[in-house]
């Protein structure tokens, strides 16, 4: 692999007396798609809070773009995910209050974009994600796969350089959840975003360029960390 | 996949030459293992003995023979038969890594890394599965979908499996040894 994007190296992280990771490493190459594959409770969302500077590890380093993550302040990480990341949750992604077209407009706003330019992007990738004619809906009037391709637009909007998903499809049928997939590696791979994806779902996880398997908290079968 | 009912649900809508029906059965059915000509006349050659099947005729086209062939009402009957008929739930899978896991268990050997390989096996063919479906045709994207959440229910079978190691290697050896 050539330099990577993203690392996290040697990660461990305890809730109480639960070792949620207990010495976890992941490299992501620019572009690059990775499923985290494992059981409940394996550590597979802490991995990716961790790797998306969420939450500070316990020990271990977490590297984006060559520079430490993990032991920035909270502001400067908060900037961060909000310039370089998109984040896609399995529930409660949107605010419920806005419509379609100004939740995905949110984080152009956030980022100092004039309203009626942000919308305008925004209305954009509602329609690239086929969901345009939701634009003027709440997410209320919504089906669970429309808000999650509106979820979506909104991840993509600000063409973050990471794409972080936890269980992207969790809620929807397989045929609704195929869908989100393929709307999310194409807009990916026009963008050039590398994608961390977390599923229980194999299927789901064959959309990835590789996977990786936690149990326990570590990598069952570590791959891409760097010597 | 049952080659004499594919021939005859293949052979209801019209009558057939042997060299079309093993391409059409190629077409619907055989990306990873085309038929053999020979098995397709063999089998030809027993539904008709079985009067499962008529011959329509025999012309010649710029080359050799060709005998053209159509349902019986005896085929109809036995097509129809098989269509109601469930498939037996065969664990095909499970059968073979299970027989792995439990002798490399008994031998005091490592079982985990033979769950590990089958699920990376699993994985790399689902990944080719699911770049198969993007652009395909509804036909080709459901025969990849079979086969995908197959693959996916083993998988789960897998992990349920990897979690119960030690268990099942003290039941096997008295000691849980092999890990």
């Amino acid at each position: 692999m050539s330099e990577p994007l993203l690392v996290g190296d040697d990660l461990t992280l305890s809730f109480g007396p639960t070792n949620a990771l207990a010495g976890a490493s992941l490299a992501v190459a620019s572009g690059e798609i990775v499923a985290l594959l494992g059981p409940s409770g394996s550590g597979k969302s802490t991995l990716l809070h961790c790797l998306a500077g969420i939450l500070r590890p316990d020990s271990g380093s977490v590297h984006y773009r060559g520079q430490r993550l993990d032991d920035r302040s909270d502001e400067a990480r908060s900037q961060l995910r909000r310039s370089d990341f998109g984040f896609v949750f399995q529930f409660g992604s949107l605010v419920p209050e806005l419509t379609a077209v100004e939740n995905v407009a949110l984080p152009l706003r956030l980022g100092g974009l004039r309203r009626r330019a942000a919308e305008a992007r925004a209305v954009e990738w509602l329609d690239r994600l086929e969901v345009g004619a939701q634009a003027g809906q709440r997410p209320g009037a919504m089906s669970g796969g429309q808000q999650q391709r509106v979820a979506l637009a909104r991840a993509l909007v600000t063409g973050p350089r990471v794409v972080f998903a936890d269980e992207p499809t969790g809620a929807l049928d397989s045929l609704t959840g195929e869908l989100v997939m393929t709307h999310l590696v194409d807009s990916a791979r026009q963008l050039g975003s590398a994608v961390v994806l977390v599923t229980h779902e194999a299927r789901i996880a064959a959309y990835a360029d590789r996977e990786v398997v936690l149990r326990d908290g570590v990598l069952a079968r570590p791959s891409g960390v760097p010597a | 996949m049952s080659l004499p009912q594919t021939l005859l649900g293949l052979l209801e809508r019209e009558p057939r030459h042997g060299y079309d029906l093993k391409r059409e059965y190629d077409a619907h059915f055989g990306e990873r293992r085309p038929v053999k000509s020979a098995q397709v006349y063999a089998t030809l050659g027993r539904l008709l003995r079985d009067g499962e099947i008529l011959v329509l005729g025999t012309e010649r086209v710029d080359g050799p023979d060709r005998t053209s062939y159509a349902l019986s009402a005896e085929g109809v009957t036995q097509l129809e038969r098989w269509l109601a008929e469930p498939e037996p739930a065969t664990p095909y899978l499970q059968s073979a890594v299970y027989v792995k896991v439990v002798l490399a268990l008994r031998s005091g050997r490592p079982a985990e890394h033979i769950l590990d390989a089958q699920r990376q096996a699993h994985l790399t063919l689902m990944r080719e599965l699911t770049a198969r479906k993007r652009g395909a045709d509804l036909a080709t994207t459901l025969a990849c979908d079979f086969t995908l959440f197959h693959l996916e229910a083993d998988l789960r079978w897998l992990e349920h499996t990897a979690a119960r190691l030690d268990r099942l290697a003290t039941e096997l050896t008295g000691n849980g040894g092999g890990r």
